[in-house]
């Protein structure tokens, strides 16, 4: 990561937020980034509110449980702890917009938006012609992320990337950005991967770097490890209210641990098994014999 | 008998009742949410669920849940896409319904949820998420709101989900819930259909931030069955989305 990276995050949507990797983007002070993404439970407020954010390029920033995101409304309101610059999108341009950078293409076509003011004098959006006859469109421009940080339940050391459950838009960020970082529940051997190519939603020469990093999305959920735990978002959500609350909560959470295993002893072993998935519903084995 | 419910419960049954059979509808999370599984759970067991996340879900989740992203909304469910999958099959036109809540409301059924200065001063509301293109794209919405004077506005300050405009390609709004009443959007113009039991016309005019039509022997909303409540008490057991004091919007 650095200065003035442009960062697709929080792609799967409500769950796999890489929480992890947000907090230490935040201890290490890495300043003017962008942020892309559809929704952003949480992540986006916490970055903003934190001033490491110049520019949101999102559909949705604040917290999906409580509503507002202070930290954010602060931000665009009135300048705190800085100016921010918002791109406003729906859900949908957001994802065509990754798309057409992951397919390599300058922009894609869409139905979605028309009669309502996302679309009206945006950067990225403008009215095109469908060469074939049909009513008009508006094409959505390529957004192409420095960096995309993705959470899955596992990795090998290549990078090649199992997740399962919702995808959001986790493929296509992938697939868009210059660097891809892949955090995981757990690293295994490679012969793990290889028994079901088809849940390897990022293939490895397209990752950076691969982190093991167990309970790195909390406290959003990930499907087979972690349920959501709620309670901080409902707690962030009312501390966040003011600018005091906010930075109270930013030293005990982040500031004050030094990593992710840290925060997990901070919110203690009985919380942390209390979210545990501990039960096993395994999918039906698929045969790839040759 | 008829138990005592909530508003909201009430604002459930109302959203499930506009599901019909086999339809395919973008759910959407709170009210809504529990709303499909009601009416899955009653007159529309082949409904079928469109999550923004890429789920989709013939059934209700087996156990409560805060976000669509949570576990129990994997669990069993038909299919996990992508954000751009299930997105696709609305412009395409496959989905039936699509349920959406704003902050701010006009009379053409546009929705707010990016900005707005109706108090005054500048206010940064979250923004479009999948509302936009759900208004957009589905073949009907329905949409749930807060009823309350500032809300309902003769026009909006910023249209982030469109209502009804000339050359809309299809659909629109075609039914308002809010906290008291029932409401038809497909005229382009808001008016009342049913009124929930001890909301008075008058009292709907003060609400509303514009003219609406209303007769004074509009009927009442049904209330819940206790089958219905039943559903709804044990898919939301603490009142989390269902209580008093929940937002709906």
């Amino acid at each position: 990561m650095h200065e003035g990276d442009a960062v697709a995050l929080g792609l799967a949507l409500e769950s796999g937020i890489p929480f992890a990797a947000v907090h230490e983007i935040i201890r290490q002070q890495r300043r003017d980034l962008t942020l892309i993404g559809p929704i952003s439970d949480m992540a986006f407020d916490q970055l903003i509110a934190a001033g490491t954010v110049a520019k949101v390029i999102a559909a949705w920033v604040g917290n999906v449980a409580g509503g507002s995101g202070y930290g954010f409304r602060r931000a665009y309101e009135q300048g705190i702890p800085r100016r921010i610059v918002m791109e406003d999108h729906s859900n949908f341009t957001v994802g065509l917009a990754l798309k057409a950078a992951a397919m390599g293409l300058p922009y894609l076509p869409t139905f979605t938006g028309i009669g309502g003011d996302i679309v009206r004098g945006h950067p990225r959006i403008r009215p095109v012609d469908d060469p074939f006859g049909g009513p008009s469109l508006l094409a959505v421009a390529a957004l192409k992320p420095d960096v995309a940080i993705i959470h899955v339940q596992r990795a090998d050391v290549q990078g090649n990337a199992h997740l399962w459950g919702n995808l959001g838009l986790t493929v296509e960020a992938a697939y868009a950005a210059r660097r891809t970082i892949v955090t995981c529940e757990e690293i295994v051997p490679e012969e793990v991967i290889r028994s079901d190519p088809n849940r390897t939603v990022i293939p490895g020469f397209l990752v950076t770097a691969v982190v093991e990093e167990p309970g790195g999305a909390l406290p959003s959920s990930v499907q087979g490890f972690w349920r959501r735990d709620f309670e901080p978002f409902l707690r962030y959500h009312q501390v966040s209210r003011t600018l005091d609350g906010f930075q109270e909560w930013l030293r005990e959470w982040v500031l004050d641990l030094p990593d992710r295993q840290a925060y997990l002893r901070h919110m203690g072993d009985a919380a942390a098994e209390r979210l545990r998935i501990h039960d096993r519903r395994l999918a039906a084995a698929a045969n790839f014999a040759p | 008998m008829i138990a005592t419910y909530t508003r909201r419960e009430l604002m459930v049954v109302a959203a499930a009742r506009e599901i019909r059979d086999g339809e395919v509808v973008f759910v959407g999370m709170r009210l809504p949410l529990l709303g499909f599984g009601l009416a899955k759970a009653t007159h529309a067991p082949n409904a079928v669920g469109l999550f923004e996340n890429g789920v989709i879900r013939d059934r209700p989740a087996e156990a409560f849940i805060y976000t669509m992203g949570d576990p129990p909304n994997i669990a069993g469910a038909v299919a996990c896409l992508g954000l751009n999958d299930v997105m696709s099959l609305l412009q395409q036109g496959r989905v039936d319904l699509g349920f959406i809540g704003g902050a701010e409301i006009d009379p053409l059924g546009n929705l707010n949820t990016t900005r707005t200065s109706a108090s005054g001063s500048l206010v940064r509301l979250p923004g479009s998420g999948g509302g936009g293109d759900i208004a957009s794209l589905a073949g009907r919405t329905v949409l749930i709101m807060e009823h309350e004077p500032r809300r309902f506005r003769e026009r909006v300050d910023y249209i982030t989900s469109p209502g009804h405009f000339q050359g809309r390609r299809r659909g629109g709004p075609a039914t308002l819930i809010t906290t008291l009443g029932v409401f038809d959007l497909t005229g382009g113009r808001v008016r009342a259909v049913t009124l929930h039991p001890g909301t008075t016309p008058e009292q709907v005019r003060q609400a509303t931030g514009f003219p609406l039509a209303i007769d004074e022997s509009i009927p009442a909303t049904a209330p819940p069955s206790t089958d219905e409540l039943a559903y709804i008490r044990k898919a939301d057991p603490d009142g989390f989305w269902t209580g008093d004091t929940m937002k709906a919007g």
